[in-house]
């Protein structure tokens, strides 16, 4: 079941959560809207699953539009930050809740929830309360009273929000090895790059209400669209300078720069992201900048270093992987001057 | 205070006052405790039962005028209640679950009961409900008695219980939050469904407890049950009326049997009222905890 969200404005008071927005989830993706707060992605979703209404636009599921119909109407499963499960009942009856209120008969009910239990990995549970469960197992629990509806779509919003790092990543795989079990069209919301990359097949970066970029990890990653997705991927160099016949001139740095061959000088702005740059103990005859190490921070798999070139005024973060190098400058954005 | 039990003796601790002021304070108000209410509510069964048992059932029993007065009070205040669970789960849900125009309003007049003086409250329903008030004429007209009459004694009653559930149920439900009523909704409940399987079981202590809250008031109402009565003995005296009346002939015994049925009450609304203070606490306790683990993250 797609989900196709068009020309979508939601205002509260003066502030515009969503201006004139447009977003397709193809059948069967995991999409993640990215952002940070405030940037429409809740509100999106929310609009999507039918709990809040939008100003103007219109949301369709397949070729059913959608925009009219209520929450309860539409058969979304959605997925709480806070979990939001019923404190009173038993996990057994959490999840058993969707078929209940749509009067399944009581044979049925026990085995499709005692199957979802089996596919969250909580048998022997069925029977504690909400409290007694860790915040990863109640949301394991959400999210299989979700699906106890078999819904046309699943809606997250921040699902592993309110967990610690290490069951947080546990989740994620998990989720991404369930949606490649069940396949159903889902779109979840987070503020988290890192989650959004690794577990979706398709992001959608958000700000102020617009879309600012569209596509999968590997495309947003390798050709961040505009300055701000940039940012947002985490950890941006920032290089101020200019271009002139085919060479870049970046404050000690010259690169070249084939795309503006004009012999014209004109003012850029270079993005380098910090997998970009390499560190050499000695200078290797290529273009470089000097620079001291401030504070190395072995975060895993990459090393985070930040260092100051002092000669220039500039602070540069860099990651690598240790012993190995990065190909350096793969990636320059160049913008202001009206160039490309 | 079992938080200071690990303080060291020879330590004051820094929010402690000089043993002689505690202790005056302690026994001032144990004092009063005593005199106001304890001395009071033993001398009232005291009274009743100085006759002997057989006396005493006499007393409540024998009376015809008497014993109307327990049935007619167990048929005003069941009536009454009744009327506040209702007007009192709607306007909480309101108040806790909308932002509208006029709501800071509406929680304020949900207090208005409390302060206005009863007998002004009886005074308002004999003005619209009397005969020469604004609606006596078409009352008249189809042969419908409030004044005087058991419609009047539950209004007067239910009015003057107004806030007790309401005011119970407000903050219970402003701690709970909508997000589970949310979820049910988006499982498919209808509007029905998700106040039966989970809102209710949510605030049932709550209600519960403003409930027997209620009953106490509703039971003890004196004043504007009083004006809108017409005071009719074996007719329109609820027990407190009919304790005050029995008080004024000097039937001493007869006035402290029924009282001692209604302090009865009293002794009992409390204990029970405990027991539900004590599970609505831990209920509000366990929603601010969950409130605060989801918030912390």
């Amino acid at each position: 079941m797609s989900i196709s969200v068009k020309d979508v404005t939601k205002r509260f008071g003066d502030f515009v959560a969503l201006d004139h927005l447009s977003v397709e989830v193809p059948s069967g993706a995991l999409l993640a809207l990215l952002g940070p707060s405030g940037s429409g992605k809740t509100t999106l979703l929310r609009i999507i699953a039918g709990l809040e209404v939008a100003d103007s636009g219109t949301v369709l599921y397949e070729d059913e539009d959608v925009t009219n119909s209520r929450v309860r109407d539409r058969n979304v499963g959605f997925v709480f930050q806070h979990y939001a499960l019923f404190r009173h009942m038993t996990v057994f009856e959490n999840i058993a809740f969707g078929l209940r209120v749509r009067h399944t008969p009581k044979a049925q009910v026990k085995e499709r929830v005692h199957e979802l239990l089996k596919l969250i990995q909580l048998e022997g549970l069925e029977r504690s309360l909400p409290s007694q469960l860790s915040g990863g197992q109640r949301q394991r629990v959400a999210l299989a009273r979700a699906l106890a509806v078999q819904p046309k779509v699943l809606l997250l919003d921040e699902p592993f929000g309110a967990l610690d790092a290490k069951v947080r990543q546990e989740l994620r795989q998990w989720l991404r090895r369930l949606h490649e079990e069940i396949h159903v069209t889902s779109v979840f919301v987070t503020h988290d790059q890192e989650e959004a990359f690794e577990v979706a097949d398709r992001v959608v970066i958000m700000n102020k209400g617009r879309i600012e970029q569209a596509g999968t990890p590997q495309e947003i990653f390798e050709q961040p669209a505009n300055p701000f997705v940039m940012d947002f991927l985490g950890n941006v160099n920032v290089f101020h300078g200019r271009v002139s016949g085919g060479r870049a001139d970046l404050g000690g740095l010259n690169v070249e720069y084939p795309e503006y061959m004009d012999r014209e000088s004109r003012e850029a702005t270079a993005f380098v992201r910090s997998h970009e740059l390499d560190i050499q103990r000695v200078r290797n005859g290529r273009p470089a900048l000097q620079a001291n190490i401030v504070h190395i921070n072995p975060a895993g798999q990459v090393v985070k270093v930040r260092l100051h070139a002092e000669q220039f005024g500039v602070w540069l973060n860099s990651s690598s992987r240790p012993g190995g190098c990065a190909s350096s400058f793969r990636t320059i954005k160049f913008e202001g001057g009206g160039d490309e | 205070m079992p938080d200071t039990a690990t303080t060291p003796r020879n330590i004051t601790a820094a929010h402690e006052d000089p043993p002689a002021v505690r202790i005056a304070l302690i026994a001032t108000a144990l004092l009063i405790m005593g005199v106001l209410i304890v001395v009071p509510l033993v001398n009232v069964f005291y009274q009743a039962l100085a006759g002997g048992l057989r006396l005493y059932f006499e007393n409540l029993l024998g009376d015809p005028d008497t014993l109307h007065s327990v049935k007619l009070t167990l048929i005003v205040a069941p009536a009454a209640v009744l009327a506040n669970i209702v007007f009192g789960v709607a306007a909480a849900w309101a108040i806790a679950r909308f932002k509208f125009p006029g709501r800071a309003l509406l929680t304020a007049f949900i207090d208005l009961p409390f302060a206005v003086s009863p007998v002004v409250v009886g005074l308002f329903l004999v003005l619209i409900f009397g005969l020469q008030g604004f609606l006596g004429p078409w009352l008249r007209a189809h042969d419908i008695k409030v004044i005087f009459a058991i419609p009047g004694l539950i209004i007067a009653t239910a009015f003057v219980t107004f806030p007790v559930v309401a005011r119970e149920l407000i903050p219970l439900m402003e701690a709970i939050g909508a997000d589970e009523e949310i979820a049910a909704v988006s499982l498919g409940a209808r509007g029905w469904q998700m106040f039966r399987r989970v809102t209710l079981p949510n605030i049932k202590w709550g209600l519960l407890y403003g409930i027997i809250l209620c009953n106490a008031r509703a039971m003890g109402e004196f004043g504007a049950v009083a004006v809108v009565s017409g005071r009719i003995s074996g007719q329109t005296d609820t027990m407190p009326l009919r304790v005050e009346k029995l008080f004024q002939e000097y039937n001493m015994p007869g006035a402290f049997a029924v009282a001692s049925v209604l302090a009865s009450l009293a002794v009992v609304t409390l204990l029970v009222k405990s027991a539900l203070e004590w599970k609505t606490r831990s209920d509000l306790a366990a929603a601010a905890r969950e409130a605060s683990e989801g918030g912390q993250a």
